[in-house]
Parts: structure tokens; C-alpha cells; sequence
């Protein structure tokens, strides 16, 4: 272990539930730690023992297979014991019983819960029920937090600052918690931040969130340093909010023309999973700009990040 | 019967009658359950032997509030609450009679029903119970219930509850129909496609929690389609519960217009806004939602100049299981016939309202409208009073509540004034002590 870890930092905190609250040094300490991870996870020997002993309940209430994996791989490499519980698959229905499905694992002593739910605001209040520390995978349409960390981490690595980039995220920012998570955290590091969207797929009130709203993806990618798309449910496609997959993909999917608005040196994103041909066109999305691999690299980082800087203030820590 | 009741003077209080204009420092007879005078100087004047007398010094008296919104669990759902759980809270409020909602199980659309609820709260209840009946048939916004029959057996008013009609000529016939029996027809305005999955008011604070929101125009156009109805059928119209400036445009236009409407407002919508829902607070989660404070605002200014006719508690017991969950998912409704004049003095403390608008909203108006006797202070009318201690500062403890449900967004509120003594038909019911 050749890496020293660097316990100054602590995030004061209980639980990891939102980007919302946190402050810039909060947010660049837990990319700074990040920063140490992505190294350690390039090395042969990737284990850490700041974990050990710990145990930490991924609880998905909402089928992920790579932010569950993530996790899980995060807090294994720190020397957790990981379990995994997907309740989606269980017999458990949706709702009724989250705060029991809570009480029921509290009294199984986890150290750390990594809770995703379909609802809006259900970590926060299964956080409320329990005594260890709540990392939120994902609530509803609200926030998404690692998800914002492991982008914002990816983007300062590749383009060496935040501030004062320019920010394009695109789709369906409506229903999206990475949207929310990341134009919180772009504007708290100083970015400036644009959505762009058909209208229907734009939350009203949106304005008063700090950023700039376009309906026409080649205004909106103007000038832009990154690209950031969003992925669009397939229950969303087909008349309810968009006409049509066509539609869709004619004026919002990112292909090389649209891509050739931003700036030469533009970065394109995405969350994963992709939809090639509605969201994204294929090309872009395995092209020389494309830094969407690499955030899957960057998300065991700042999932270990998260792990390892709520861990220093348990109990007993 | 009557006769064994104590006569009972209401001595040296301020006794507001908003049926009379009359807000004077006087003193209420009551005997064999009717008001016998109120007036001053009663007591100099002498009174019946063996009269109760109550010295209300400092305290106000006023006739009982009549709240025009309440939902109630029986039959069907006694375990939310019973007639006399809610009329137990009710006289705590100062409640004198309560008008129950028809969304019931079997619902209120059958004259058998209507029956039974009111030999239920005969037997059960401590304060007066009117039930309203169903519009249509199973509040199902089909075909139209027996109207004239429910009327016939007791039903006060007609409507389809929590539900919207929103088949147009379903409603026209609905208003066609009772206006023949001279029946009221009360609508809750919120459309329910505009609603959609939403769960709060639309806007900035709806988008930053990730919930979906329900613009105000889901309200509005139902409220103006109905203005058109009631226009082209000159039916009785009542609006259950407007919560935004833009139905109030809808209303004043409907009202300059000389249409027969009149509107309510719930005592949430006057006090709180949707940022008190705060972190996903399923108690703050009431149907039509909570809207911006600019809305209460107006709503409260609408109430001062009476183009808001009524204030109701849109009294909704829910139980822990249906609201300690996900904001989304949890159901809709709050608790209120013990916190509707506490929460509303708030306006009058704030000097936003004169206390006797306040106690017209809450008790004249709604039995005017409704054609009960109550709602007043004359001589002879049904002694269903209340002594108000307008000053008293308390904290409101959930577990103190008669409701058989804790769902109220005033748990542990700061509250200033409540109900000291409660009379229904001139016995007392309810003294705080």
C-alpha cells in the first residue's frame, strides 16, 4: 500500500443524501480523495483496510447494474463486507414497506446503507429510521450524488479545472436526478450551466435553478466545453412526452453535426446506460471525445471516496 | 327533554354575531336549548333560577363554526375515524356541526345511507353531523344519484367528495337537475388529467425536490368550465376548495356576473404554502395541493373581502400506514376540525382579518348556505355555541388529539387563542380546563 490516505479530510456528515448543502470545499475534498482511489484502482494490489470490519448493505429498491456494482466493488476494495439487496426482484412491493425493509436491516448493525429508490425523497426518509450512515444511489427525480461527483471528477481531470466551463447537459432533464445533482454541483465548483430540451421535458421552474434554457440543440451547444446527455426512458418515447424515437433523435440526438456547435475541444458524457440512435448516436458515443468510459472508471473512485469519508466519522471510528 | 338542560348565561363577554353585524361587550341567555337573548346587561336584568353562569370576561362569544368540509370514515373506513371520534375533535374545536363528505364505503348515494349516518351520529356523536350526498352514483361522474331522495332524507348539500365530474354534460344535467329541488352543488375543481401523477404545486420548489407537479390551471379550468355551466343552467354552485389567485379571477368575474357562486377556502390553504412541505412532508401533502405563498396571500385577501365565502378544515384522517412513506406515494389529507379556528386566528393575529369575517366564514355563511338554523346568535335560534380565549398560547401535541389519525401539518405548532367552552343544542360539551 504505497498510497498514503490522507484522513484530513472529513466530511462532516452522518449521510451522503444530495450535492444540495454541500459546500465547494466539501465537494473538492471528496474529489481530491477520489483523486488517490483512481490511482490505488490502476495498481495491482487495489485493496484498502480502511473499511474493514464495516459492514455495507447496498439496497436497491430500483433495478442498477452498474451503480450497484460500483458500490459494491467500492466498498470491497476498502475491505467491507458488501451485501447486495435488490428488492425490486423480491416479493416485497414497491412502497409499502421501505421503512420496514429499514428497521429490518438496521437491526442487522450495517455501518453504511447505499440506498437507491424509484420515489423522490425515500432516502432521505429511510435515513430518518436508521442508525448508520445512508449513502443516497438515486431518489426518484431528485438527486443523484455520486453520479454528480464521479462527472464533476471526470471533467476536472480532463479539462484540469470546473470553473467557468460551460456545461451543456441535454434531454430529459425533467425526470432526471443527474441533472438535478449535477447543475447543483456545476454552479456551487462555478460552471455555467445550460439545459437543453424539448419543453416537455424541461420540470417548470427550471430558470430559477441557475441555468440557461435552450429548446434548440445547436444554440444550446454553442461555444460549449462539455456535453453532457441524459439518458430518455423508453415509457417517455412514444407520445406521451416526445412524438417519437425519430423525432427525438432528429432534433435532440447527439450526433457529429450537432457535436460540431460546441467547442473543438468539447468532452461528451453520458450516465449510462446509453440509448444508441435516441439519445446518442453511436459514433459520438464511442468517438475520440467521448469520455463515457472513463466516468465508469471515475464512479468506483468516487464511490470509495464517499465510502471511505463517511466511514471516518462513524462510530467508533 | 329539552327542559332538563340548565339555562345558561354567557356573562360580560365580546359577543360577536356576524349574522347581525353585532360585535358588542355583552352577555348570551341560553335555556331549553335556544338562544334566549344576547344582548347587554342581561344579567343585571335578572335571570332564571338555577342558571349556569359562565363569566366570559376577556373571551369571546360566538355562534359554533360550521365546517362544510369534512371528510369522515363512517362507513367503511372507522379505523381513519368514527362520527364520534371526529365529533369528539370537532367540539374541541369549537365545531358545532360538522357536514360530512359522501366518500364513504358504501358511499352516500343512497337515501338508506343518509339514514344511517345521521341515527349513527344521533347515537354517537357529541356535535351536529350533516351529511352531503353523492352528485353521482358512486361518485363515479356517470349518472346522476338520487338527489331529490337524499335531499328528502337529509342531505344538505351534493357532491362528489375528493372527485371531479369531468364529463361536461354529466355536470350540466348534475346542475340542471338540482336546481328543480333547489339542492347545492359542491365541486371539487382539480381536473384529473392535469393532475396527472402530480403530488404538489408546479413550480421551482416541485422541480427541486424531483416531485411532479400539478399546475394551478388544472384547477382552473375546471372552475371556469363550471362558471359556464352554471351560467347556462342556473343551478346552485358551490366550489369546494379554491387554492389559487387565478381561480379567483375566475370566481370575481363569475360572481360580478351576478352567477350564483359562492367558494371556499381549506384553513391550509390560507396558512401554510408548499415551501412548509420542506424535506418530502407527507402531512403538508393535501389535495388541491399547497401553492405558492402568493397564492395564500391573495386567497386571504379574497377571504377579507368576501369574494371567498367559507372557510372549511377539509378534515381528512389518515392513518400512519398511507402516510409514512415516499412523498409520491403517500395519500393525500390532513386533520383539522381541532385546529381550524386555532390555525385561521393566526390571520386574525396577524391583523390580515377582522375576527368576526373570520367566524362568518367558519359558522354564518356555510348555514346560510346550507339552510341550517345555526350560524347565528338571535334570540331563538339553536344554542350552538362557542367562548373563545383569543390570546392563549399553546403548542399543539398530536397526541393530545381526539382525531383517531395524527396527520396534521400543525404538529407542534405555536398557536395563539382556541375554544374554552363548546355548547351544542345548550349543553356544553366541551370545556377547556
Amino acid at each position: 500500500m504505497n498510497i498514503a490516505p490522507r484522513p484530513s479530510f472529513v466530511l462532516n456528515r452522518r449521510h451522503l443524501l444530495g450535492i444540495e448543502g454541500l459546500s465547494r470545499e466539501e465537494i473538492s475534498g471528496l474529489l481530491d480523495l477520489a483523486e488517490e482511489f483512481v490511482d490505488l484502482n490502476r495498481q495491482i494490489e487495489k485493496k484498502r483496510a480502511s473499511l474493514r470490519g464495516r459492514t455495507q448493505i447496498n439496497l436497491f429498491f430500483e433495478a442498477s447494474t452498474r451503480t450497484q456494482s460500483s458500490f459494491e466493488l467500492a466498498g470491497k476494495r476498502l475491505g467491507a463486507d458488501v451485501m447486495n439487496m435488490a428488492v425490486s426482484t423480491s416479493s416485497i412491493r414497491k412502497g409499502e414497506t421501505l421503512i420496514d425493509t429499514a428497521m429490518t436491516l438496521n437491526a442487522m448493525h450495517p455501518d453504511i446503507l447505499v440506498v437507491r429508490h424509484h420515489a423522490s425523497g425515500a432516502v432521505e426518509l429511510l435515513a430518518q429510521k436508521v442508525d448508520c450512515a445512508v449513502i443516497n444511489a438515486g431518489d426518484g427525480a431528485h438527486e443523484h450524488p455520486t453520479q454528480a461527483l464521479l462527472d464533476a471528477l471526470t471533467i476536472r481531470r480532463n479539462k484540469g479545472r470546473i470553473e467557468r466551463l460551460l456545461v451543456a447537459i441535454c434531454g430529459d432533464i425533467l425526470h432526471s436526478r443527474v441533472a438535478r445533482s449535477n447543475i447543483i454541483l456545476l454552479n456551487t465548483l462555478g460552471a455555467r450551466v445550460r439545459v437543453v430540451a424539448p419543453s416537455t421535458l424541461l420540470p417548470p421552474g427550471i430558470e430559477r435553478f441557475g441555468v440557461e434554457v435552450y429548446r434548440d440543440m445547436r444554440e444550446g451547444l454553442a461555444g460549449a466545453d462539455i456535453v453532457m446527455m441524459l439518458r430518455l426512458q423508453r415509457e417517455r418515447m412514444n407520445g406521451s412526452f416526445v412524438p417519437s424515437v425519430q423525432e427525438y433523435f432528429h432534433y435532440y440526438g447527439l450526433d457529429q453535426k450537432k457535436l460540431a456547435y460546441a467547442k473543438p475541444n468539447a468532452l461528451v458524457m453520458h450516465p449510462g446506460p446509453m440509448n444508441r440512435g435516441v439519445e446518442i448516436d453511436t459514433a459520438v458515443a464511442d468517438g475520440a471525445q467521448s469520455l463515457i468510459r472513463e466516468q465508469v472508471e471515475m464512479g468506483v473512485a468516487v464511490r470509495m471516496a464517499a465510502l471511505e469519508a463517511l466511514s471516518r466519522t462513524l462510530p467508533n471510528a | 327533554m329539552l327542559s332538563d338542560r340548565r339555562p345558561i348565561l354567557l356573562a360580560n363577554g365580546r359577543v360577536v354575531d356576524p349574522s347581525r353585524d353585532l360585535d358588542i361587550e355583552g352577555d348570551v341567555l341560553i335555556a331549553d336549548g335556544v338562544i334566549r337573548e344576547a344582548k347587554r346587561g342581561i344579567h343585571a336584568s335578572g335571570v332564571p333560577e338555577g342558571t349556569e353562569v359562565v363569566d366570559c370576561r376577556g373571551r369571546v362569544v360566538a355562534p359554533g363554526l360550521v365546517d362544510m368540509r369534512a371528510f369522515v370514515g363512517e362507513p367503511g373506513a372507522e379505523h381513519r375515524e368514527t362520527l364520534a371520534s371526529a365529533s369528539q375533535a370537532a367540539a374541541v374545536g369549537g365545531v358545532t356541526t360538522i357536514v360530512c363528505q359522501p366518500d364513504t364505503t358504501p358511499v352516500i348515494d343512497d337515501p338508506a345511507i343518509v339514514d344511517f349516518v345521521l341515527r349513527r351520529a344521533r347515537d354517537t356523536a357529541i356535535v351536529h353531523v350533516h351529511p352531503m350526498g353523492a352528485l353521482t352514483k358512486e361518485l363515479r361522474g356517470e349518472e346522476l344519484a338520487e338527489i331529490g331522495l337524499l335531499k328528502a332524507a337529509g342531505a344538505v348539500a351534493f357532491t362528489d367528495g375528493a372527485r371531479s365530474v369531468t364529463n361536461a354534460q354529466v355536470m350540466r344535467r348534475a346542475l340542471t337537475y338540482a336546481r328543480d329541488f333547489n339542492a347545492l352543488v359542491v365541486h371539487h375543481t382539480e381536473d384529473p388529467n392535469l393532475v396527472g401523477e402530480g403530488v404538489m404545486n408546479e413550480g421551482e420548489y416541485a422541480a427541486r425536490l424531483g416531485l411532479i407537479g400539478i399546475p394551478k390551471a388544472a384547477e382552473t379550468v375546471m372552475l371556469e368550465r363550471d362558471m359556464r355551466l352554471v351560467a347556462l343552467t342556473g343551478g346552485r354552485y358551490h366550489a369546494a376548495s379554491v387554492t389559487s389567485e387565478e381561480s379567483l379571477a375566475v370566481l370575481r368575474h363569475a360572481k360580478q356576473s351576478g352567477i350564483a357562486v359562492s367558494a371556499a377556502a381549506s384553513v391550509n390553504h390560507l396558512t401554510l404554502n408548499e415551501i412548509d412541505i420542506g424535506p418530502y412532508r407527507t402531512f403538508f401533502k393535501v389535495a388541491p395541493p399547497l401553492r405558492a405563498e402568493s397564492d395564500r396571500a391573495a386567497l386571504v385577501e379574497a377571504l377579507a373581502s368576501g369574494l371567498i365565502d367559507i372557510v372549511m378544515s377539509d378534515h381528512n384522517p389518515q392513518d400512519v400506514e398511507v402516510k409514512r412513506l415516499p412523498f409520491a406515494e403517500a395519500e393525500p389529507g390532513a386533520i383539522g376540525l381541532e385546529t381550524m379556528l386555532p390555525a385561521g386566528l393566526r390571520l386574525v393575529h396577524n391583523d390580515a382579518l377582522p375576527l368576526a369575517t373570520l367566524i362568518k366564514a367558519m359558522s354564518t355563511r356555510p348555514a346560510e348556505l346550507l339552510g341550517l338554523p345555526c350560524g347565528t346568535l338571535r334570540p331563538g335560534a339553536p344554542a350552538d355555541m362557542i367562548v373563545i380565549d383569543l390570546d392563549v398560547p399553546w403548542v399543539l401535541d398530536p397526541d393530545a388529539l381526539k382525531s383517531k389519525c395524527k396527520n396534521t401539518p400543525f404538529d407542534e405548532a405555536r398557536l395563539q387563542g382556541r375554544v374554552v367552552r363548546t355548547i351544542v343544542g345548550g349543553r356544553t360539551v366541551y370545556e377547556y380546563v
